[in-house]
């Protein structure tokens, strides 16, 4: 019989995964963090205590059940860890790299306390990337039902409520604007931190299911999500079309060549693959000195990939300080490795201009932190008098985006305040068999939340439609009658006495 | 893993009005049933090609298709310009983008089109005429050879004024002379809609100003998904900061900002002219092989 795991027999260190070195890999865009191999991955696997706790599930935005596929992987049964994996997470290649897993699962997990917590998101990406070189599927009967079902947006919202709509049966059509399907993971995620390869398997496995993808394909212009209910005949609609309008600074000199959004430089760069140019067609403005002003993930990519341009000096201005920074603390870590330097508490007020249209520098003021503000961060305070200015060629904006606005401006759906779309608690929207999830519901978020709101609008649509969900886990305790969800609402109350 | 158009966005028809400007019917049936004045598509030519907008010049929607008349200016349009044949196919075309021309209910307009806005002036002269109002059509070009569509323009306008640089037709000037003329002649014009070159609009909506006539230009940013996400054509329209995208892209020509939108156009000079270099090295370098080809004894 096995000894009990306890946190003194276990691996003391949190097992290391190979990145690439930094020197080597600022000049490419191959991915920096390399994976666990199958040793590592087993040795890590051996630091889970399988505490009866559990705390990583309860912080995971999808309650995957982490233990058990930890467990598996120290078992050695990969495709067993894999279908724990999927049965609540459809893309763990995806959310093992991408998910700020420090704020989540590992943030929270019980060897944490007294150790470096077990790397939970190095295990998910493992296991998805074996499920990707094995080609592992999981593919039940699935018997079609009559339903249509519209998913509007590719991006990871889109994609985990078409996966969900397919298995019940449904005929799911994904639309698209871009010419590749990803959404934001294309479009925004460098390759140096989520490979296109990687997002182009998991799209094929939702083909697999059967999910059809048409790209090139604007709702709203090319048709309205009014007339998918009605003229076309889709049964249920999903709208995640993301939230990706940019915000600009607002100060002088916003508009000069020069200036311009993350999205913009990520677009032309990762979908456009303007890094190739001119093999690409699309240009990339290129640069000496770069300044991103911003702290979040689509900051740490925008630096990142400035250098990978071939950037000599790339600058961090954040109004804030570093604790502040929204970013997920690996990609900050890997910035610094790569170079980038950091300004905190710096804030800018104007672009200075070149006489010819162009950026010839920034001005910038140093802040200091007051009382926090309604997000419960310190409010930064500009510091009278420490008004500086420096040289740099290109600014790059990565402060924050808005909803986009073409829904609002096509269709009836209702709006919130300031421009997303509103959804009751089921993310259902003002109209009949609209459903939205994602960044046009709670504003700009992470991926595995969109793929969490993907997924639970697609119970909502089941439950609309009438469908029982009959690959849906137990959850288990009160909230489900035989496998009932209680919250479907669509059957009669009955009371044990 | 290569994606695949939802169509093969094929082209069913081409024209060429001069050595550089030219006509393209692209099929695209539920465009051109969703298709409106103003509105325009983003086009990309091959996988490795550039995402342009290019605005829609005309649509049929009994046919089922999308015309688009470019003038052939960098890599990407000159490529087209050799490349697109009837039956070729464009990599990906996605619209209509951008909010419709508001066909008002003005009684009185002057729809004016400089060089390549010729083209799509015509659907909003033809909406305005269906609309039931006074059309006076004015276009620019440089020189006689290079007009096109005249009787198009003549069949929907109640009186066509053409301008050319040279006098070679129509009177002789610039399209803000045949709007003066027009203006001159019609005390009681309730609006102005002028497609063209930026400097162009800027003219026009400068010439309408001391006389208060609201003007609608579309403007023609540098642009990159078309749906509102990257900022890169963004435009200053008064104080605000829109975007051409999705909150244009016609706007208020007498709120405009003609040297910022211009200053802009020319932030990428330095690669347009790298890519048309490389372009046309290719090229010269394809036709070097074919030659060699042909002369090959190996040639049967």
């Amino acid at each position: 019989m096995a000894k009990k795991k306890t946190i003194r027999t276990i691996p003391q260190e949190r097992t290391p995964m190979r990145e690439l070195d930094p020197a080597v890999r600022a000049k490419n865009f191959d991915e920096v963090a390399c994976g666990y191999t199958a040793v590592d991955a087993m040795r890590e696997a051996e630091r889970c205590l399988l505490c009866p706790d559990q705390p990583c599930v309860s912080g995971c935005p999808v309650g995957i059940d982490i233990p058990g596929f930890i467990q598996s992987i120290g078992e050695k049964d990969l495709r067993g860890a894999y279908d724990i994996l999927t049965s609540t997470n459809l893309l763990p290649a995806i959310c093992g790299r991408v998910c700020p897993q420090e704020n989540q699962c590992e943030g929270v997990c019980t060897v944490g306390e007294s150790l470096e917590s077990v790397a939970i998101g190095r295990l998910e990406r493992f296991v998805g990337d074996t499920a990707i070189k094995e080609g592992w599927i999981n593919i039940p009967y699935i018997e079609p039902n009559r339903f249509k079902v519209g998913i509007v947006g590719s991006g990871p919202a889109g994609m985990a409520c078409a996966a969900d709509m397919a298995k019940a049966g449904c005929d799911v059509t994904v639309f698209e604007a871009f010419h590749q399907p990803g959404g934001v993971l294309k479009y925004g995620i460098p390759d140096f931190r989520l490979p296109n390869a990687v997002i182009d398997a998991e799209i094929d496995k939702l083909r697999k299911f059967g999910v059809k993808f048409e790209c090139n394909t604007l709702v709203g212009r090319l048709f309205t999500v009014e007339q998918m209910t009605g003229e076309m005949g889709f049964d249920a609609v999903f709208v995640g079309v993301g939230a990706g309008y940019p915000t600009m600074l607002g100060i002088p000199g916003d508009s000069l060549n020069g200036v311009l959004s993350a999205n913009e430089l990520l677009t032309r760069c990762n979908l456009m693959r303007a890094k190739e140019f001119p093999a690409f067609d699309t240009p990339q403005p290129s640069a000496r000195r770069v300044a991103v002003v911003g702290a979040g993930n689509t900051a740490m990519d925008a630096m990142r990939v400035s250098i990978r341009l071939g950037a000599e000096k790339v600058y961090c201005i954040y109004r804030r300080s570093a604790k502040e920074a929204p970013a997920r603390a690996e990609e900050v870590h890997h910035a610094e490795q790569e170079g980038v330097e950091f300004h905190w508490l710096t804030n800018p007020v104007a672009v200075l201009d070149d006489g010819k249209g162009s950026v010839r520098g920034m001005r910038c003021v140093r802040m200091e932190l007051g009382e926090p503000d309604d997000s419960g961060r310190r409010r930064p305070i500009p510091v009278a008098g420490s008004e500086f200015d420096f040289e740099v060629d290109l600014i790059v904006y990565a402060i924050g985006t808005n909803a986009n606005p073409i829904m609002g401006q096509t269709s009836k759906l209702r709006l919130n305040q300031w421009g997303y779309i509103a959804t009751d608690e089921h993310l259902a929207t003002s109209m009949a068999g609209v459903f939205a999830g994602g960044d046009i519901v709670t504003g700009a978020a992470t991926v595995i939340e969109a793929m969490g709101a993907g997924r639970k609008a697609a119970r909502s649509m089941k439950a609309y439609l009438g469908l029982r969900d009959i690959h849906r886990p137990y959850a288990g305790g009160g909230a489900s009658l035989f496998g009932i969800d209680r919250s479907e609402r669509n059957f009669a109350r009955v009371q044990v006495v | 893993m290569k994606e695949r158009p939802m169509s093969n966005f094929e082209i069913v028809k081409r024209e060429d009005f001069s050595d550089v400007t030219y006509l393209l019917e692209v099929r695209h049936p539920l465009m051109a049933k969703a298709a409106k004045p103003g509105q325009f598509v983003i086009v990309m030519l091959n996988e490795h090609g550039e995402r342009i907008p290019l605005t829609i010049a005309d649509f049929d929607r009994e046919r089922g298709t999308i015309t688009l008349v470019i003038q052939a200016v960098g890599k990407t349009t000159r490529q087209m310009q050799q490349e697109c044949r009837v039956g070729s196919s464009l990599y990906a075309m996605v619209g209509p983008m951008g909010v419709p021309s508001p066909i008002s209910h003005a009684k009185k307009v002057i729809c004016v089109g400089g060089g390549l806005g010729v083209a799509p002036i015509y659907p909003q002269a033809r909406g305005f005429k269906e609309g039931g109002a006074y059309v006076i059509g004015v276009v620019g070009f440089r020189n006689k050879s290079l007009v096109f569509w005249e009787d198009k323009f003549r069949a929907c306008c109640d009186e066509f004024i053409i301008c050319t640089d040279d006098g070679s037709a129509g009177i002789k000037g610039l399209v803000t002379a045949g709007i003066e003329q027009a203006i001159a002649k019609h005390p009681d014009i309730d609006e102005v809609v002028a497609i063209g070159p930026p400097i162009m609009m800027k003219g026009c909506a400068d010439a309408t100003r001391p006389h208060k006539i609201k003007t609608m230009v579309s403007l023609n940013p540098v642009m990159v998904d078309g749906t509102g996400m990257c900022g890169g054509c963004r435009v200053k329209i008064g104080d605000q900061v829109k975007f051409a995208c999705v909150d244009g892209p016609d706007f208020d020509g007498h709120l405009v900002d003609f040297d910022d939108l211009m200053m802009r156009l020319r932030r990428y000079t330095k690669e347009e002219r790298v890519a048309l270099d490389h372009w046309e090295k290719s090229c010269r370098m394809q036709k070097a092989i074919d030659v060699a080809a042909d002369a090959s004894p190996l040639n049967p």
